[in-house]
């Protein structure tokens, strides 16, 4: 350890760290472009510059290690000035076109420029042109060169991280500029990730461009859904201008800093897939009335599915599909009610579902809560498999089936909704998103989705982490842990639960693997359950 | 004083094995190896008080011994003739009029740090100088001077003659690193340095082509008859590159500490057409420029540097009364923005940004605060990069602005 001190505040750090971790690790702020903790040290855009007390000259933080004793000022008339000038530098040739940039509001340009910049230009030439403006390199990605500092981020995010090598630095001096090698393009699984990188508006992203000003966003953390990791995300959503944009809520997906489950990073395929949250929802509660689904007040729906599932207690020939697409607390709700009250059999994984895996973020179960239904559940792998039910649905043997999530159209096949439709006399239909099995339904309950609503998903290595509630639910869709507590009411088990985390309380009294967690304790980053 | 590096300058086909050999080349590189005593090369080295002649004039001996000493990885041994510097011109004649001069000196060295491959980078705009390398390369070769079992020992060596692509930065050593590894010649941040992480990851030893060429001189006549040829802490002799508005332009071996007057009026014959001398630039485009009163100085990196200026490479360019400072200011902003690497944010946009002001002043559209703002930028790009390349771009500004002020006045009106 070595005994240093920043801004006249003494701390101990790690041997052989260079001052911006220190700074970092001391919640102190620096400028910085090029460095980035995820990427190879570049130590080119000079910015953050630091004085180190017995160096003559300002050092750069980023490429300098700490030694014990040594005095670091970030704030000092000396340091300050080393920044400014930099700062000078780099706005030399930006085409400072701020007004129409996208980058505007949360660009370190400006940012800095307004922390540490502020001086009177003195740059009267003609700025460099640069070929071409905003221009594609990619399905997702756009390139401005003229916006760009030339920090590296980019290339070393394509050459260290992503093994791609998809960016270079062309040209030299003021006539530098990055772009995709000739005749490739930007188009790897992570290729999003590099405009959350570049500190600047030369890279854009082609989704979230001129839909909103940054300062319009509101933000929440969550985890990304979309798949057994379970990448910490922000949701970014519209919160002031409902009428912006069609109603749509949630405007991009950015990736939230967690060491050990996705590091900076999330996979594009995570990033794009939120359409669903706003778009092909099922918004009313609905009861099939002559042969046609018709809305209905929540109460007629709850006391209509209430009694039908009293009439279906042990022993009648009734089942639940659960999904390992809802949290570990609703799981809980789903066994009490489902498995434990009334006797059902239960199941909750489509094999068949599965999709790509990398050796990097993407896992191959793209559900995120897999590990937490089988704990919840208690389920041994091959028990989870929800095929047999459904074969035994097809032949006859099954009356009534509480189908949470899952379009049965979609994973065996429209033949097979077909036949489950004519031979099970009721089907109960839960979900988010309007599909065939929720069209061919007789009850259908509007769920939220995981923006929508607190709880906690497990990811693939038992890491308990939160997902918390962007916005209220749309229309009249409601949290499925609601849901199953009003039906609980209904059916005669006194839930005392106020909020999902009374659920998960009760869930680690219960159950070993949960045991001693709470959300203090899950956090921000989540915490790792008891190994089951 | 008799010729040492230069000997053969003068000889016809000297680069030819046989003429050099006549002349007593590989003669040392035999004795050194047969002897078997790589430290002793080092020691002579460092007693020889032998600095690095590309220009930074770091301490050879010293950084051959900053090489690690117990590593697993091959050390490399490269040889920086991208010889960039504008008025610099002695590699040029070491390569193409005594080139086994340097691989003998290659050899030595090698021997000494125990490294078994050397890299030759040439600039790739010294395509004759490149063919007379390569084939004095491959007629050593041929004799087993290199390769494997030199001279019947067990020593092996070989060299690789690598053609640059044209970039100045590229003999900046560690940019040269990375060119010569297929990459881009952006230089590297340091630590670490190349002694420790060099070329391909291995401990590398950089040395510029003259320096290699004394050391078989250092190793066949001793290291104190090295040191008594040069001044104070300066071992040897010099080549200097003198060129510009003078009688007899040329390289000239001449001894450490040579004052520069006399390098002018007598080694080189005075200013052409015995005008008079307006100003000089000691040590390549990049060093300060001296005026005409500021020339009763020695020739060597300390004197030079109490003059507020450097050795450098040792291009001494002249420049007599009809020169206009402002012209001359406005070639060396150029050339610095043309070559700047774009890698460190001060360097890319202040070179630009410098050579348009200077533009702007000659072609008649300078404003009074610009000299100002020339000497700012030129101050806040100082010490502020990753290699020196933006330290060598600010000096001609302050100098000569600083320097001939009223030059600049002028055009400003």
């Amino acid at each position: 350890m070595a005994n240093i001190t920043i801004d006249g505040k003494p701390c101990t750090v790690k041997d052989g760290i260079t001052i911006i971790e220190a700074i970092d690790q001391a919640n102190t702020d620096l400028p910085r472009y090029c460095y980035h903790p995820g990427l190879s040290i570049a130590g080119n855009c000079r910015i953050c510059q630091v004085e180190v007390e017995k160096i003559p000259r300002t050092v750069i933080a980023c490429n300098t290690r700490v030694a014990e004793g040594m005095v670091i000022h970030t704030k000092s008339p000396k340091a300050q000035e080393s920044q400014k000038v930099v700062l000078e530098f780099l706005l030399a040739n930006h085409p400072l076109d701020c007004p129409v940039c996208d980058q505007a509001g949360e660009c370190k340009l400006q940012d800095y420029y307004m922390d540490y910049g502020v001086y009177d230009p003195k740059f009267d030439e003609m700025k460099v042109k640069k070929s071409k403006k905003a221009f594609s390199i990619g399905p997702t990605v756009m390139l401005d060169q003229e916006r760009c500092i030339l920090c590296s981020r980019c290339v070393r995010f394509g050459d260290e991280i992503t093994m791609t090598h998809d960016f270079g630095i062309f040209d030299r001096g003021d006539h530098a500029r990055i772009d995709v090698y000739p005749g490739q393009e930007l188009n790897n699984k992570y290729s999003g990730n590099v405009v959350d990188i570049c500190p600047v508006g030369a890279l854009t992203d082609k989704d979230f461009r001129f839909k909103m000003r940054v300062w319009y966003l509101g933000t929440q953390e969550s985890v990304c859904p979309g798949c057994a990791r379970g990448c910490n995300i922000s949701i970014q959503y519209e919160k002031s201008r409902p009428y912006h944009l069609k109603s749509e809520r949630v405007m991009r997906l950015k990736p939230r800093e967690n060491e050990t489950v996705n590091k900076w990073w999330i996979c594009d395929e995570g990033r794009y897939d939120y359409k669903f949250i706003d778009f092909n929802r099922i918004q009313q509660a609905r009861i099939r009335k002559n042969g046609s689904l018709v809305e209905v007040p929540w109460l007629e729906l709850l006391e209509k599915t209430a009694s039908l599932l009293k009439a279906a207690q042990s022993g009648s020939a009734w089942a639940c599909l659960a999904s390992a697409r809802y949290t570990n607390e609703e799981l809980f709700l789903q066994k009490r009610i489902f498995k434990d009250l009334l006797k059902w059999p239960l199941a909750f994984y489509a094999p068949g579902q599965e999709g790509s895996e990398d050796n990097f973020l993407i896992k191959k179960d793209k559900n995120p809560n897999t590990a937490g239904a089988s704990q919840v559940l208690k389920f041994e792998a091959a028990a989870a498999d929800m095929t047999p039910l459904v074969e035994k649905a097809k032949s006859g043997q099954i009356e009534g089936l509480f189908i949470f999530h899952h379009d049965l159209a979609k994973i065996y096949g429209p033949e097979t909704l077909k036949t489950v439709r004519q031979k099970v006399k009721t089907i109960i239909y839960e979900g988010s998103n309007q599909n065939a099995t929720a069209d061919a339904a007789d009850i259908v309950i509007p769920a939220a989705t995981y923006a929508e609503k607190e709880g906690t998903f497990t990811n693939f290595e038992g890491r308990v982490q939160r997902i918390k509630k962007a916005f209220e639910p749309i229309a009249a869709s409601r949290a499925t842990w609601q849901v199953l507590l009003d039906l609980g009411a209904l059916l005669g088990v006194s839930f005392t639960y106020k909020k999902p985390e009374d659920i998960f309380l009760d869930l680690a009294k219960e159950n070993s693997a949960f045991r001693d967690l709470n959300y203090k304790k899950i956090g921000s980053q989540g915490a790792v359950w008891n190994k089951p | 004083m008799e010729p040492i590096l230069s000997r053969n300058f003068n000889v016809p086909d000297a680069w030819r094995l046989s003429v050099a050999q006549s002349r007593g080349a590989y003669e040392t590189a035999k004795k050194v190896i047969s002897s078997g005593k790589p430290l002793d090369v080092v020691a002579a080295v460092t007693a020889s008080n032998l600095r690095g002649l590309g220009g930074a004039g770091f301490p050879t001996g010293k950084k051959w011994q900053f090489l690690p000493k117990d590593s697993s990885k091959p050390v490399y041994l490269v040889i920086n003739a991208d010889e960039g510097e504008p008025g610099t011109f002695k590699d040029r004649y070491i390569l193409e009029r005594d080139p086994h001069q340097l691989i003998e000196g290659i050899i030595i060295s090698a021997f000494a740090i125990r490294s078994h491959k050397a890299y030759i980078y040439i600039r790739g705009e010294y395509v004759e100088p490149f063919m007379r390398l390569q084939s004095a390369v491959d007629e050593a070769y041929a004799k087993n001077y290199l390769g494997k079992n030199i001279f019947g020992s067990s020593f092996g060596l070989d060299i690789v003659v690598h053609r640059g692509a044209g970039a100045y930065i590229c003999g900046e050593e560690t940019a040269l690193l990375n060119s010569l590894e297929g990459g881009k010649g952006f230089p590297r941040l340091k630590p670490p340095f190349p002694a420790i992480v060099g070329l391909f990851g291995c401990p590398t030893i950089i040395n510029n082509v003259e320096t290699l060429a004394c050391v078989p001189h250092i190793l066949k006549n001793g290291p104190e008859w090295f040191v008594k040829l040069g001044s104070p802490g300066n071992g040897g002799t010099r080549l200097f590159s003198v060129s510009g508005h003078i009688k007899k332009p040329g390289v000239y071996e001449l001894p450490m500490g040579t004052p520069l007057r006399e390098m002018i009026y007598k080694h080189a014959g005075g200013i052409r057409g015995d005008k008079n001398l307006k100003a000089v630039v000691p040590g390549g485009i990049s060093a300060k420029i001296l005026t005409a009163n500021e020339i009763d100085v020695n020739m060597d990196y300390d004197s030079l540097r109490n003059a507020g200026t450097m050795l450098g490479s040792a291009g001494v360019i002249v420049m007599d009364e009809t020169t206009c400072m402002v012209k001359a200011l406005v070639y060396a902003c150029k050339f610095f923005a043309h070559e700047s690497c774009g890698q460190c944010s001060p360097c890319r946009e202040g070179t630009g940004w410098a050579y348009k002001i200077v533009k702007r002043i000659h072609d008649g559209q300078g404003a009074v605060k610009d000299l100002e703002t020339l000497l700012t930028i030129a101050k806040n790009m100082e010490g502020r990069t990753i290699c020196v390349f933006a330290d060598a771009a600010a000096w001609p500004i302050q100098s000569y602005i600083t320097k001939f002020r009223s030059e600049f006045e002028e055009y400003i009106g």
